[in-house]
């Protein structure tokens, strides 16, 4: 398959080049090839006017060229020194490993670059934006010229990205060239030097911060005018849909993720859950929609108590649910578009008599869906590995819209899809609001849930720490409680 | 924007490309039988070379009569033994009969293997299966005596509740516990062929008279009714392996119990987050596996003289059932074509050994060469040079050691 088709772009030492492409756009391709995990067929490559063969990672090491993965390749039960020295292990006597000088080193770079970070701990104790150090740590080591981070910030909050910030221009000022990939507008703008837009494989601009505005940006990554506002009235909220009532939940390691979590959300109005990844969102949504049992406390949709009700007894009280994870809880990847299209109403009529499926049903119902949420498809019968991000979503998002819905729940429902997607999806789900349904969204990205949501939770270490009108309260303010701070949780 | 359906990318390892491949899409019928084919090839020269390798007259002619006379004997050899193996396999009505004889426990336990693997379960335990399901099949068979029409619907349906008990067993465990089905289903064999064991020599299977352990004969309106006249060994138990592959096709391509199935073995978690109860598929699917290896028991015990149990009936037609869901891709279809091939090789086998003398572990050494070839496709296409499709079929069950 071509990704890439006829990229050029260059960049210079000291510089920081951000790559702004939507996903699939190719950017990552384009990276793996830099790095040398994959072979461009054609053109090639220069560093210093020199064409560079770049067959394997330890080439591109040895090119001075350093990657920052976007899915962290740490050893999470390993400490800080052991993961920075993987593959590149000072030997002390006897080809032991020499502990003191790999720590020593850690130290010289974070003092250096100023990273702060302790060479003991223990990277699955550390939190992501420490664990990033870490892995930028491992790429200076190596003596990096040029270091490629691969949408850097998805994991991060807003203060941390603020850190990053600071380190990548640490790193410039050193004279490292910085390659940015994001699929993030405002971050492109803030951070680079030049902005290379990508789209369908292919280059299609370059731009300099200061001449261009976001939503020039969003359309040159487009192709088209994108609508970056969420577009919505005033909510118009009537009586509680889901009510929780001292709900506490355990997760996976018997820890409480959810801790005595009472809220409501009203017919007519979205309500955004804010927070860093990791603070029981994950477990809250779960144990809403029944697939978690929870220990305390009770969930009330309408007037039924579902707090132990099955996922299927939840589903079928009007309530739609797109799940944190497409790919791992909500989609069937090598099942067709048409399977998936009925993965949690395939039992009932129209789509069965009894046991007996009827994929001609199915199949026609699939394809006016498609048509209608506008999937990107070859067809219906291709599995749904062969679609893109933003239209397997678009999938889960048709079939769990296409019903009448009371109750709408959307965890992380834009993460990594592009701005095309994102843009329907947050209209589809303002509509399913206009529409007389409750809707709870949570999302990592702080952006999108201030833009969405009539009002604003903050969850923090399994609590409800804060809650925010989105239309007044600050980044600043919303930032500070997602990070537990006490003076922000009013 | 959604243009025309079109045909999905030919993809080998979806399992559903059998299903174009049976329903008369032309290409890509040779398309799936192309590597295999291959892989038979090669097999048979490999063996070839086996046969003439050990042929130990020859290496004596070598020295005594040159070099020229040994090469010649050693070609006789390869000629007669291969010449053996078809003429016994499909070279007249007694060894097609043979064949497809050999072919159905093979082709019912292989049903029994690709309905796990659909489901992501690597179901080991058929042999287990199959001595729970014969033990219950020749009890009933040999304690009433009832029309054909009525006995032998009874003698399956006591095999399907010994084996889907036996199968049902490990799918609890997992679901519940979460113990791995490989660990469990090995363990389960055991417990089966010692109880069977025991059983047989209790007062209840015994033959009377007999110290071992052996049960008495089935009555003959137990005994599976040959379909070809009495002179040939096929008899219905190939018939009712027909319509189990039918019925397994409808049943996971056809029924939402088999979308559940395929869900689960796909992906568990978004078959739970879709409402699916993981638990009940997976009990369901292992009661499943279990009752067709119970059907194939019935049919090792009852479809063949002496219709009586006795040590171990069950052989290893639950292992080399393994072999021949992987063959046949998880497919039903798959699993027939498999098991009609290893079938006819075993029939062939035992002919070739008859008349040519070769020993009938050759035709395991051609099988399982076979299997090797099948499950790295890269190395025949290399021999052959044949275009690799776009996706290789590396993965060929899911769920195993997860």
């Amino acid at each position: 398959m071509l990704a890439n088709d006829d990229v050029n772009f260059e960049i210079a030492s000291g510089e920081i080049v951000a790559l702004l492409g939507e996903n699939g756009a190719g950017k990552t391709t384009l990276m793996n090839v830099l790095y040398g995990l994959y072979s461009a067929d054609e053109g090639e490559i220069l560093l210093d006017g020199e064409p560079l063969v770049l067959t394997e990672p330890s080439d591109a090491i040895e090119a001075g060229i350093g990657m920052v993965h976007q899915h962290f390749m740490l050893v999470p039960v390993f400490s800080v020194a052991e993961n920075v020295i993987l593959g590149v292990e000072p030997a002390g006597k006897a080809g032991w490993i020499d502990q003191k000088a790999a720590k020593e080193k850690v130290r010289e770079i974070s003092s250096r670059y100023r990273l702060e970070i302790d060479p003991d701990a223990i990277v699955e104790d550390l939190p992501v934006g420490i664990q990033q150090r870490v892995e930028i740590i491992k790429v200076l080591l190596r003596e990096a010229r040029f270091v490629v981070f691969d949408e850097p910030t998805a994991v991060l909050t807003p203060q941390e990205v603020e850190g990053f910030i600071e380190i990548a221009n640490g790193l410039k000022a050193d004279g490292k060239g910085i390659i940015f990939i994001s699929h993030k507008l405002k971050e492109a703008l803030e951070i680079a030097d030049r902005i290379v837009v990508m789209r369908d494989g292919k280059t299609v601009g370059e731009v300099s911060p200061a001449d261009v505005t976001e939503e020039g940006l969003a359309e040159l990554m487009v192709g088209r005018p994108v609508d970056l506002v969420v577009d919505k009235s005033a909510s118009d909220p009537t009586e509680p849909v889901l009510v929780l009532d001292h709900l506490t939940v355990l997760d996976d390691r018997s820890q409480e993720a959810v801790r005595d979590v009472s809220f409501q959300v009203r017919a007519g109005e979205i309500v955004g859950i804010a927070g860093v990844q990791g603070n029981g969102q994950t477990e809250l949504i779960e144990s809403i929609t029944g697939v978690r049992p929870s220990i305390a406390g009770t969930v009330t949709i309408g007037e039924t108590d579902v707090t132990t009700s099955s996922p299927r007894d939840i589903h079928r009280m009007e309530v739609a649910h797109i799940p944190e994870d497409r790919q791992r809880s909500g989609l069937v990847l090598d099942f067709a578009v048409y399977e998936n299209m009925v993965l949690d109403s395939y039992y009932d009529e129209p789509f069965s008599h009894g046991i007996r499926m009827d994929w001609g049903a199915v199949r026609e119902s699939a394809a006016k869906l498609v048509e209608e949420y506008d999937v990107k498809t070859p067809g219906i019968d291709v599995p749904l590995s062969g679609l893109s991000g933003g239209n397997q979503q678009k999938v889960i998002v048709a079939r769990e819209f296409n019903r009448d819905v009371k109750l709408a729940i959307a965890s992380q429902p834009t993460r990594g899809i592009d701005v095309g997607s994102i843009e329907y999806i947050h209209s589809r789900i303002v509509e399913e609001r206009d529409e007389g349904a409750a809707v709870l969204i949570v999302s990592s990205e702080l952006d999108e849930v201030v833009a969405l949501s009539d009002r604003l939770l903050v969850m923090y270490r399994g609590e409800i720490v804060a809650e925010f009108d989105p239309k007044t309260a600050t980044t600043n303010e919303i930032g500070l409680a997602m990070l537990g701070s006490a003076e922000a949780a009013k | 924007m959604t243009s025309e359906v079109k045909p999905p990318e030919e993809d080998p390892s979806d399992p559903r490309d059998w299903t174009t491949a049976i329903t008369g899409v032309g290409s890509s019928l040779w398309k799936a039988l192309l590597i295999p084919s291959l892989a038979l090839l090669t097999a048979l020269i490999i063996g070839a070379v086996i046969i003439a390798v050990t042929d130990v007259d020859a290496w004596r002619a070598w020295s005594a009569d040159g070099a020229g006379e040994a090469l010649s004997m050693m070609r006789t050899s390869v000629v007669d033994s291969y010449k053996a193996l078809f003429n016994g396999s499909i070279g007249s009505v007694n060894s097609i009969s043979e064949s497809l004889f050999s072919a159905t426990p093979l082709i019912i336990g292989g049903l029994a293997v690709a309905v796990g693997f659909q489901a992501g379960l690597f179901n080991i335990g058929v042999n287990g299966q199959m001595h729970m399901g014969g033990l219950v099949a020749i009890y009933i068979g040999f304690t009433w005596s009832l029309p054909t029409v009525i006995h032998i619907p009874l003698i399956l349906i006591g095999a399907i509740i010994g084996g889907a008990i036996w199968g049902g067993i490990p799918g609890l465990l997992r679901a519940k516990t979460g113990a791995h089905e490989v660990i469990t289903t090995i363990m389960l064999n055991f417990i089966a062929l010692f109880f069977v064991d025991y059983m047989l020599t209790t007062s209840f299977f015994q033959e009377p008279g007999r110290l071992d352990p052996i049960s008495k004969a089935a009555n003959t309106t137990a005994q599976f009714p040959k379909i070809l006249g009495s002179e040939y060994r096929l008899n219905i138990g190939f018939l009712i392996a027909l319509v189990l592959v039918a019925f397994v096709y409808w049943l996971l391509f056809r029924s939402s119990v088999g979308f559940e199935f395929r869900a689960v073995g796909a992906n568990p978690d978004a078959a739970r987050f879709a409402g699916m109860s993981v638990v009940v598929a997976l009990v369901a699917v292992m009661a499943v596996s279990g009752a067709l290896g119970g059907i194939a028991g019935a049919n090792q015990i009852l479809g063949l003289s002496p219709y009586r149990a006795t040590t171990n009936f069950a052989a290893t037609i639950g292992f080399d059932a393994i072999a021949l869901a992987l063959l046949g891709r998880s497919h039903p279809f798959g699993v027939l074509w498999a098991g009609v091939l290893f079938g006819a090789l075993r029939a062939g086998g035992r002919a070739m050994q008859g008349e040519a003398g070769i020993p009938i572990d050759l035709v395991l050494v051609v099988q399982a060469l076979i299997i090797v070839f099948i499950a790295a496709p890269g190395l025949v296409r290399a021999i052959y040079r044949v275009k690799a499709p776009e996706a290789v079929p590396t993965q060929l069950t899911k769920g195993w050691g997860s």
